[in-house]
C-alpha cells in the first residue's frame, strides 16, 4: 500500500485539518472582522470534505496498516457530521449578535472544523489508538466551544463540567483500552476481534465493560448521562445544537464500529450492556424530561431518550440493526437541528434569548409557521406517524424484533409513550395556551430556509426517501459485517 | 372505472384541501372544506355504485409496492371497508356544516384538522398494507388531539392528553406485533396475512397485542375511560367524528385483523370478549343513567353499543358479524346525530347540564321530533337501524352463548331507560327558565344536517339489505376462515336446530 493511496483514503480528514489550520492563521491575523469570511470559508471546507468522500475515501478499505478504514459506514456517518457541523456554523451569527459582550469570533468555525475532523477520525477508526486520538480531538474542541461565551457564567460552568466529566470518561475508556490491549496484545480492531473469538478471559470482559462505559459517556447514555442537561443548558444555543447532533452521530457510529467490528464475537456480552443502557436511557430520558421548564434542558433529555432508541438497533447486533441506527441518526439529526433552530428564534422584544417552555405559549397564533414546524419536530421526536420520526423507530424496532429481542422491543416502545407526554406538552403550550408576548421576528432567511428543509424532511414527504436512505444505510451497515 | 385510482383520489382531495385551508381566510376555508367533503361524498357514491357486489373480494386495488422501502402504497376495499368509507364521507360534510357557525376562532386550522382526519380515516379503511394501515390509524391521533385541545371545552387539555396517551399506549404494542408478523410471514400485505397461518401459541400473543390497541380504540370496558372525557370536551363536530367514525376503527380492526389473522386465538379468547362486553353493557348503561351531562350520557351509551358490536363479531356466525357491522354503521349515524342534537341546544345555552333544560317540545317542536327519532333509533326501535343491529347481533350471540346474550339484552332495556329519561328531562315537562324559553327551533342549516341522517337511519332500519348486500360475500369468506376455530356453543342442544339458523339468516335478510 503506497502512501498516496493512504492519503486518498483519508482525504476528508486532511481537507478538514488543513482547512482548519489555514483558517486559524487567517483568524489570528485577521481578528474579529474576519469572522464572517472564516465562517463562510469553513462551510466550504466542510463541503469540500464532503466531496472528498467520493472515491477511495468511502470505499478504499484499510489505510495505514489497519489503523483507519475508509468504508461506506464511515462515509455515511461523515455526511451527517458535516451537515450538522455546517448548520452549527450557519446558525451561530444571529445568536451571538445578540449576546452581551460575547461576540462571535473566528475561532468558532475553526473549532467546529477541528471537531469535525476528530469525528471523522472517530467513525473511521479501526484501531483503539486512532479512536482515542479522534475522540480527544473532537472533545477538546467541544470543551472550548461549550464555554465559548467567556463572560457568561453558565457557559463557563458548562465548559468546565463537560471537561471534567469528559476527562473522566476518557480515563475510563483508556483504562478499558489498556485492559483490552493487555489481554489481546493488540490495539487493532481485527486483532481484538480475534482475541474475543478465542478463549474467554475475564480481563477482556472487564476491558469490554470499561470501553462501553467510556463510550456511554460520550453518547450520554444512562447511567453516564448526568453532564448532558447542564452542558446543553449552559452552552450557547448553536453549540448545544452542535453537541446534540454531530458528536452524537460520531460517538454512536464509533460505538457501533467498536461493538461490531472489534467486539463482534462478544456480542452476547455487550448486548446486555447495550440493552440496559438503551432501556435506562429511554425511561430516564422520558421521565426526567417531564418536569423541565427550560426548552434546552428538555431537548437534552430528549437526546438521552433518543440515544436509547438508537441503541435498540445496536442491541440487535445485525446489519439491519446497524442500518437502523444510521437511519435513526439521520432522522434524529434533522429533528434536533430543526428544533434548535427554532429555539434560536426564541428571543424577547429586547433581542435577548428566552429559553422557558412557557414563553412558547400561544406561538401558533403569533408565529403560526414556526409553531407548525416545532409541532412537526415534536410529534416526530415522539415517533407518531405519519411523521418521519416514526420511521426512525420503525427501523430500530424492526431490527430488534428480527433479532428476537421481544422484551426489549415491548418495554422500549411502551416507554416511548412516556416520552410522548412531554413532547405533547410543548405542542400544548404552543397551540392550546393563551399567547405570551410574541418573539422578535426572524432576521435570517437562511435559518428560516433550514427550518423549512428540516420540517419537510421529517414530514410525511420524507417517506419517499426511505428507499434511497434505506439502500445507503444498508450498504453502510454491510461494510461492517 | 378500471384504472382510475378512485381511492387515492378520495384520499388526495381532502389532503389538498386541508393544506390549502391553512393559507386562506375563515370563510374561504369553510367553503373549501365543504366543497372538498362534498366532492369526497360524491366520489364515495361513485365508489358504491361501481362496487361489484359478489365480485372479487378486493376491489379498486392500487399497488405501488416498495415506494416507502419496507412497505408500499397499497389500497383496496372489500364490503366492510366500503361501508365504513361511506359512513366517513357521509358524516364529514355534516361535521363541516355543524361547525359552520359554532367555530369562530382559528377556522382555517380547524377545517384543515377535520380534512386531515378524513384523509386518515379513509386511508385506514382502504389500506392493504400492514404498516400503511398503522400509519393512517395512528396518525389520526394528531388532528384529533388538536381538535379537542384547541376548540374543546373547559377541561380540554386534560381530555386531549388522556385521549392521546391512552390510545397511543394501546397502539404501540400492536406495532411490535406487526413487526413480528411482517418478519414471520415475509409480507406486509393485509390480504395475504389474512390467509397466513400463525402457530397457535404465537397467535395468542399477537391477538393480545392487537386487542390492546383496538380495545382502547373501540373502546371496551375497562379501558373506555378516555372516551367520556374526550367526548365531553370535544367540540360538537369533533364528538360526531369521534363517535361516528373513529370508534369504528376499533371494530374494523377486530374484523380485519383479530378474527381472520388469528382465528384460533379468537376462538380461545371469546370468553374474554364476552365477559368484558357483558360488563360494559350493564355497567356503562347504569353509569349513563346517572349522568347529568348530556354528552357524557351519550358517550357512555356509545361504550354500551360498541360492546354489542364486539359480541356480535365474536359470535362466529353470519348474524353476529352482519349485526355488528350494521351496529357500527347505525351507531355512527345515530350517536353522531345525537351529538349534533346536543350541539344545537349547546350553541344556544352553552351548557350541557340536563337539568338546565326542559320543555323544549314547547318552543322547539321540529327539534323535539328529530331528537325523538334519534333517541328511538338509539334504543333500537323496530323500523330504525338500531333495531336491525341489535337484533342481528344478539341473535348471533345467542347461538354461541345464551348467557352473554341474556346479559347483553338487558342493555337494550337499560338503554331505553337512560335515553327516554334523558329525553323526558330535556324535551318534556315545563319550561323552567327564561333563557330556555328564549331558545329558537332548528334553523334550516341545522335541519338539513339532521334530516339526511334521519333518512339513512330509516333506510337502514326498513331495508338493511342495501347495506348488507355488499358485505355478504365478505362475511362468508370470513366465516369460512374462522369456522374451524368456532367456540363450542351452548344453545343448540338438538340435531334439528340448524334449520332454525337457516331460517333466521333469511329473516335477517328480509329486513
Amino acid at each position: 500500500m503506497d502512501y498516496a493511496a493512504n492519503i486518498a483514503m483519508t482525504l476528508p480528514e486532511l481537507v478538514l485539518a488543513l482547512g482548519a489550520i489555514a483558517l486559524m492563521l487567517v483568524s489570528a491575523w485577521g481578528g474579529e472582522k474576519s469572522t464572517r469570511a472564516v465562517s463562510i470559508a469553513a462551510v466550504f471546507v466542510l463541503v469540500g470534505a464532503g466531496i472528498a468522500l467520493v472515491g477511495p475515501a468511502s470505499s478504499g478499505g484499510y489505510a495505514f496498516d489497519g489503523l483507519y478504514r475508509a468504508d461506506a459506514f464511515g462515509a455515511f456517518a461523515k455526511v451527517l457530521i458535516y451537515i450538522a457541523s455546517a448548520v452549527a456554523i450557519v446558525m451561530a451569527p444571529s445568536f451571538f449578535a445578540r449576546t452581551h459582550g460575547d461576540d462571535l469570533r473566528p475561532e468558532y468555525p475553526v473549532l467546529i472544523l477541528l471537531s469535525a475532523c476528530g469525528m471523522g477520525i472517530m467513525v473511521s477508526a479501526t484501531d483503539m489508538l486512532t479512536l482515542y486520538v479522534g475522540l480527544e480531538l473532537q472533545s477538546l474542541a467541544a470543551y472550548v466551544l461549550a464555554s465559548f461565551m467567556r463572560r457568561d457564567g453558565r457557559s463557563a460552568e458548562a465548559g468546565l463540567k463537560y471537561f471534567v466529566l469528559g476527562a473522566l470518561a476518557s480515563g475510563i475508556l483508556l483504562y478499558g483500552i489498556s485492559l483490552v490491549y493487555g489481554f489481546s496484545g493488540t490495539t487493532l480492531f481485527s486483532g481484538i476481534s480475534d482475541a474475543y473469538a478465542g478463549t474467554k478471559s475475564l480481563g477482556l470482559l472487564f476491558g469490554l465493560v470499561f470501553v462501553f462505559a467510556g463510550l456511554a459517556f460520550k453518547i450520554s447514555a444512562v447511567p453516564f448521562h448526568m453532564w448532558t442537561p447542564d452542558v446543553y443548558e449552559g452552552a450557547p444555543t448553536p453549540v448545544t445544537a452542535f453537541f446534540a447532533s454531530a458528536p452524537k452521530v460520531a460517538a454512536l457510529a464509533l460505538s457501533v464500529r467498536v461493538a461490531v467490528d472489534a467486539m463482534g464475537p462478544a456480542t452476547d456480552q455487550w448486548r446486555q450492556i447495550v440493552i440496559f443502557a438503551a432501556l435506562a436511557s429511554i425511561i430516564l430520558g422520558a421521565v426526567a424530561a417531564i418536569g423541565q421548564t427550560n426548552i434546552k434542558r428538555l431537548l437534552a433529555y430528549s437526546s438521552i431518550n433518543n440515544v436509547g432508541f438508537a441503541l435498540i438497533g445496536l442491541a440487535a447486533g445485525t446489519p439491519e440493526g446497524v442500518s437502523g441506527v444510521l437511519m435513526y441518526l439521520t432522522i434524529y439529526v434533522a429533528m434536533t437541528l430543526g428544533s434548535f433552530l427554532i429555539v434560536l428564534q426564541m428571543r424577547g422584544d429586547d433581542g435577548q434569548p428566552v429559553e422557558t417552555i412557557d414563553s412558547l405559549a400561544g406561538m401558533s397564533r403569533t408565529r403560526p409557521a414556526l409553531a407548525a414546524a416545532l409541532a412537526i419536530f415534536m410529534f416526530s421526536l415522539a415517533g407518531i406517524p405519519p411523521l418521519f420520526g416514526f420511521y426512525a423507530k420503525f427501523a430500530v424496532f424492526s431490527a430488534a424484533v428480527d433479532a428476537g429481542l421481544f422484551p426489549l422491543a415491548v418495554v422500549g416502545i411502551a416507554a416511548s409513550v412516556i416520552g410522548a407526554y412531554y413532547y405533547l406538552r410543548v405542542v400544548k403550550t404552543m397551540y392550546f395556551d393563551d399567547p405570551a408576548p410574541a418573539f422578535a421576528p426572524m432576521e435570517s432567511k437562511v435559518e428560516g430556509g433550514l427550518i423549512a428543509v428540516a420540517a419537510v424532511f421529517v414530514s410525511p414527504a420524507g417517506y419517499l426517501l426511505i428507499p434511497v436512505l434505506g439502500a445507503w444505510t444498508m450498504a453502510a451497515a454491510r461494510a461492517l459485517f | 372505472m378500471t384504472g382510475f385510482p378512485i381511492l387515492s383520489v378520495l384520499i388526495a382531495v381532502p389532503m389538498i384541501a386541508a393544506i390549502a385551508c391553512l393559507f386562506v381566510s375563515a370563510n374561504t376555508a369553510r367553503m373549501l372544506a365543504l366543497a372538498a367533503t362534498l366532492i369526497d361524498f360524491v366520489l364515495g357514491i361513485m365508489l358504491w355504485m361501481n362496487y361489484d357486489i359478489g365480485g372479487a373480494q378486493w376491489q379498486f386495488v392500487e399497488h405501488a409496492p416498495g415506494i416507502f422501502g419496507p412497505f408500499g402504497w397499497s389500497l383496496g376495499i372489500d364490503g366492510f371497508a366500503l361501508m365504513l368509507i361511506m359512513l366517513s364521507v357521509f358524516l364529514m360534510p355534516i361535521c363541516i356544516g355543524a361547525s359552520w357557525r359554532s367555530i369562530t376562532t382559528r377556522v382555517p386550522e380547524y377545517m384543515a384538522a377535520f380534512l386531515f382526519t378524513e384523509v386518515l380515516m379513509i386511508g385506514t379503511f382502504a389500506a392493504q398494507d400492514l404498516f400503511l394501515f398503522y400509519v393512517f390509524f395512528e396518525a389520526g391521533l394528531i388532528p384529533m388531539y388538536l381538535i379537542i385541545g384547541i376548540w374543546g371545552g373547559a377541561n380540554r387539555i386534560y381530555a386531549s392528553y388522556k385521549f392521546f396517551l391512552y390510545t397511543l399506549l394501546g397502539s404501540v404494542l400492536m406495532f411490535i406485533a406487526m413487526l413480528y408478523m411482517a418478519k414471520t410471514a415475509g409480507t406486509t400485505s393485509i390480504p395475504a396475512l389474512m390467509n397466513y397461518e400463525f402457530p397457535a401459541h404465537v397467535q395468542t400473543w399477537l391477538w393480545l397485542a392487537f386487542f390492546a390497541s383496538f380495545a382502547v380504540k373501540m373502546p371496551m370496558w375497562p379501558v373506555h375511560t378516555w372516551l367520556p372525557d374526550a367526548h365531553v370536551q370535544a367540540p360538537t363536530a369533533g364528538s360526531v367524528i369521534l363517535a361516528g367514525v373513529l370508534l369504528k376503527l376499533g371494530g374494523y380492526g377486530f374484523l380485519r385483523f383479530l378474527l381472520p389473522m388469528f382465528p384460533e386465538a379468537s376462538g380461545q379468547l371469546t370468553w374474554l370478549i364476552f365477559g368484558l362486553s357483558a360488563v360494559a353493557v350493564i355497567y356503562t348503561s347504569l353509569v349513563a343513567l346517572v349522568q347529568s351531562d348530556m354528552k357524557k350520557l351519550i358517550a357512555y351509551s356509545s361504550v354500551a353499543h360498541m360492546a354489542i358490536v364486539t359480541i356480535g363479531l365474536f359470535a362466529f356466525n353470519r348474524q353476529g358479524i352482519e349485526g355488528a357491522m350494521i351496529m357500527m354503521l347505525s351507531h355512527g349515524l345515530v350517536s353522531g346525530a345525537l351529538f349534533l342534537c346536543v350541539g344545537v341546544i349547546y350553541d344556544q345555552l352553552h351548557t350541557r347540564e340536563i337539568s338546565r333544560y326542559g320543555g323544549l317540545a314547547i318552543n322547539m317542536p321540529k327539534y323535539a321530533i328529530l331528537f325523538l327519532f334519534f333517541t328511538m333509533a338509539s334504543i333500537g326501535l323496530p323500523g330504525t337501524s338500531g333495531f336491525v343491529a341489535e337484533f342481528l347481533s344478539l341473535m348471533g350471540t345467542y347461538q354461541v352463548s345464551t348467557w352473554t346474550a341474556l346479559l347483553c339484552t338487558t342493555g337494550i332495556i337499560l338503554g331505553a331507560a337512560y335515553m327516554l329519561y334523558l329525553y323526558r328531562r330535556v324535551v318534556f315537562g315545563e319550561i323552567k327558565s327564561d333563557d330556555v324559553r328564549g331558545m329558537v327551533d332548528l334553523s334550516a342549516r341545522e335541519f338539513w344536517l339532521l334530516a339526511p341522517i334521519a333518512a339513512v337511519v330509516l333506510w337502514m332500519g326498513v331495508y338493511p339489505e342495501s347495506f348488507l348486500a355488499p358485505m355478504r360475500k365478505d362475511v362468508s369468506v370470513l366465516l369460512a376462515r374462522v369456522d374451524r376455530a368456532k367456540p363450542a356453543n351452548d344453545s343448540n342442544p338438538t340435531a334439528g336446530r340448524p334449520a332454525a339458523i337457516v331460517h333466521s339468516a333469511a329473516h335477517g335478510e328480509a329486513h
